[in-house]
């Protein structure tokens, strides 16, 4: 389809024989992707101009993808390294890792680390560490120093040090006024603002849904209308301020149903969900108490499942995130309501996406890569996401059929805390390749 | 003969076969409390650990005694006194204890949940004492007991539980029990103390304490804890006493031959008028002495002992 950008016929990386997926251009069966110095250079489909780049190039350099998909390298916005500070749990190594091999050749990490990353050494260092990792790690700031809410960070500086977004998650900017400043300021930087929408005073110290499920068990519920209270106000301070907000891991019906309209009436607002939140109720608490099925926000009902797929399905929620939040066995393996919030995802999400959204008749494989590439590229304006010619080569290789059992102890990430274990999953990443180097090799 | 599961973790889900068994059984200990010497051999040989987390006089002393009665060896841990404040887990405390070989646990916690997490830590029969607001299935089933020593039967009666049910393990376990077992159950109180979806649990629900003692049979009146009133669950204790106090005037909305019932510890004055607790309508002591039949006959039903006077190995 497109010239090669130089006239010599080798490339230093051939992908051929795969069915790729570019959520620009569709779906095309066949497909021969070259690439030289780390880029894109075409997607061929012209079976002459093909067979001269596969003869000039060397074989070790050419991957066989018949039978696979061929997809951009997939983005997650929202992941967990717990570096600085629990590296017990993750490392910014471990966590590129598990990310690679999951699939994903771009993740954004959060600031709840300690120290919080909320200045330049921070992030410095966070970037150091990711030099020569298997996936391109971008860094979100904090919004607030020390992310206590109180004070903005100095995110010109974070800026300046390359963060790509800013945010307090695990913690709502609960004051209105200073999230108003906060969506002034980042203005001037062009990045969103990434909101964990949890009203603090409404989820207290509840542990799990507010619902008939809490209800039985006697737990302290976190409700939705804590969700969907922040999501509004947000939504009403993006329209004020002009700013951009990006709603995290968005849980239950109220909010997609906010975003929804906001977007209609164009408001500056995005959206993530994750794959927990639409695989799981909370009903499943009660069975054997998981702690690993704790989460913030918490697994809501059937119906907030429904609505979450509705608006991955409409386009009310733009990208589809992990939430990766690594937790050692030893501090989830307690009484429910003291164990930690989250729970790994960098490694089941693909299978997740693949079972509960693809085979269900969801979504389509280009709507749901779109959600792991395009979208999520554009929220934190990246170059990447697709193939175009000239754009980093990341690619994911996926053999879309292929079934399996998760088995926590194969994860590559330092943490086990998956409630996924057992589960009969389809979709195994092959292969990821980032910069045009085979980053993860499933054989 | 046995029940089907070797913990009592709740009363939800337990069938009326096991629910009648462990009240059947009860009845048999019932009658050994009013002998002279309260005393027999069926646990002879066995430990039990009193794993207690959170404060409690009667429920400790009363599971204590039923011990000592049933001729288990008993341990008392308390979680002022433990290894806790040291930071240890207590997956690590519990198999620590255990490994001093230990048969059955009676826990109790403020964590919901906690009983099921000690079945996959431990090889001992658990029996759970209260977790968090979740359920206290021996208040349950003593309950159940003295409402049933007075009527002969469940089946048909109406039970109204008033006060802080979402808060309430009692509530939950009275309401799991007395509606497999045939009753008819109706909660009563201010509607920031009611449960999320509280009908969802099969119950009438009720925010007028004057409507839902119509037709009541048996009235079960939980303690309302004080420091509600300052996380801002009800206005004041003045107010809650206006409103859901059990006083002479509404007594007479009631069936005739009704029963008050009070899990304890009463707030004389707050959740019912001492008049009322004292009164020959009242059960509250009964309830007491049966906790001891019942506790009786779950650790002995648990042990696996085939017999409640003979040692059996």
């Amino acid at each position: 389809m497109n010239a090669a950008k130089k006239t010599n016929d080798s490339y230093d990386l051939i992908v051929t024989g795969g069915t790729v997926i570019d959520p620009k251009i569709g779906v095309l069966n066949d497909a021969t992707i070259l690439i030289r110095d780390g880029e894109f250079v075409a997607v061929e489909t012209d079976k002459k101009k093909v067979a001269a780049a596969l003869k000039a190039t060397d074989k070790s350099k050419i991957i066989d993808a018949t039978g696979k998909l061929v997809t951009p390298g997939l983005i997650d916005l929202h992941v967990h390294l717990r570096e600085p500070g629990r590296e017990d749990e993750e490392t910014v190594r471990t966590g590129a890792e598990a990310a690679s091999a999951g699939g994903f050749t771009t993740i954004c990490c959060m600031p709840n680390t300690t120290p919080a990353i909320d200045d330049q050494e921070t992030v410095r260092f966070v970037l150091s560490e990711a030099v020569g990792a298997p996936c391109r790690v971008f860094v979100v700031g904090a919004v607030t120093k020390n992310r206590a809410g109180k004070e903005l960070a100095e995110i010109g500086d974070l800026v300046k040090a390359g963060v790509v977004a800013i945010t307090d998650d695990g913690d709502f900017v609960q004051d209105p006024d200073l999230m108003r400043r906060a969506l002034e300021y980042a203005q001037m930087f062009d990045i969103p603002i990434m909101q964990h929408a949890e009203d603090k005073f409404l989820v207290g110290d509840g542990v799990m849904n507010e619902s008939f499920a809490s209800a039985k068990l006697g737990i302290k519920g976190r409700p939705a209308v804590a969700e969907e209270i922040a999501t509004l106000r947000d939504i009403q301070l993006a329209r004020f301020t002009g700013g951009r907000v990006h709603i995290q891991h968005v849980s239950c019906a109220g909010t997609v149903e906010a975003i929804r309209r906001a977007k209609a009436e164009g408001v500056k607002i995005t959206a993530e969900a994750c794959p927990h939140h639409f695989s799981l109720t909370d009903d499943e608490i009660e069975k054997k108490f998981d702690t690993n099925l704790r989460v913030n926000p918490p697994i809501r009902t059937q119906a907030d499942v429904e609505a979450v797929i509705a608006g991955l399905v409409d386009g009310a929620i733009d990208c589809i995130a992990t939430d990766h939040a690594p937790h050692s066995a030893e501090e989830k393996d307690v009484e429910f309501d003291q164990a930690p919030a989250g729970m790994v995802g960098l490694e089941t999400a693909l299978g997740l996406i693949k079972t509960r959204l693809i085979d269900t008749g969801f979504l389509s494989w280009t709507d749901a890569i779109r959600k792991l590439t395009v979208n999520p590229a554009r929220i934190i304006n990246q170059p990447l996401g697709d193939l175009s010619i000239g754009h980093s080569a990341d690619l994911t290789i996926i053999a879309p059929d292929a079934e399996w059992t998760v088995d926590p102890s194969e994860f590559k990430s330092k943490s086990r805390n998956t409630p996924f274990a057992g589960w009969k999953l389809s979709s195994k990443v092959v292969k990821t390749i980032l910069r045009g180097q085979v980053a993860y090799s499933s054989d | 003969m046995g029940l089907a599961s070797r913990h009592l973790l709740g009363l939800e889900g337990v069938s009326a076969e096991d629910l009648t068994e462990i009240l059947d059984t009860s009845v048999i200990f019932r009658e050994i409390l009013e002998r002279p010497i309260k005393k027999v051999p069926t646990l002879r040989g066995l430990t039990v650990l009193n794993l207690f987390y959170e404060s409690s006089t009667r429920t400790r002393i009363s599971f204590e005694l039923a011990e000592k009665r049933l001729s288990a060896d008993t341990i008392n841990f308390s979680a002022s006194t433990s290894s806790v404040s040291e930071g240890e887990s207590l997956r690590d405390t519990v198999q620590n204890i255990e490994a001093m070989k230990i048969d059955m646990v009676v826990v109790r916690h403020k964590s919901a949940g906690t009983p099921y997490f000690l079945t996959q830590c431990l090889n001992s029969n658990i029996i759970n004492a209260g977790d968090g607001a979740h359920e206290h299935p021996t208040q349950g089933l003593l309950d159940m007991f003295t409402i049933r020593q007075k009527y002969g039967s469940l089946k048909g009666l109406r039970v109204l539980l008033v006060g802080d049910i979402k808060h309430s393990r009692v509530a939950r376990s009275n309401i799991w029990g007395l509606k497999t077992m045939g009753a008819d159950v109706a909660i009563c109180g201010p509607s920031t103390l009611l449960p999320y979806e509280a009908e969802r649990f099969g119950v009438d629900v009720y925010t007028n304490l004057n409507e839902a003692l119509e037709g009541v049979d048996v009235v079960n009146i939980l303690r309302i804890q004080l420091e509600r009133q300052q996380t801002g669950m009800f206005p004041s204790q003045r107010e809650y006493t206006h409103l859901f106090g059990l006083s002479n005037e509404r007594l007479k909305r009631l069936n005739k031959n009704f029963t008050i019932m009070h899990p304890g510890p009463i707030n004389r004055g707050v959740e019912i008028t001492s008049e009322i607790a004292d009164s020959n309508s009242s059960v509250v002591l009964e309830q007491v002495t049966n906790g001891q039949a019942v506790r009786m006959a779950v650790l002995y039903l648990l042990s696996g002992k085939k017999s409640v006077t003979e040692e059996n190995e």
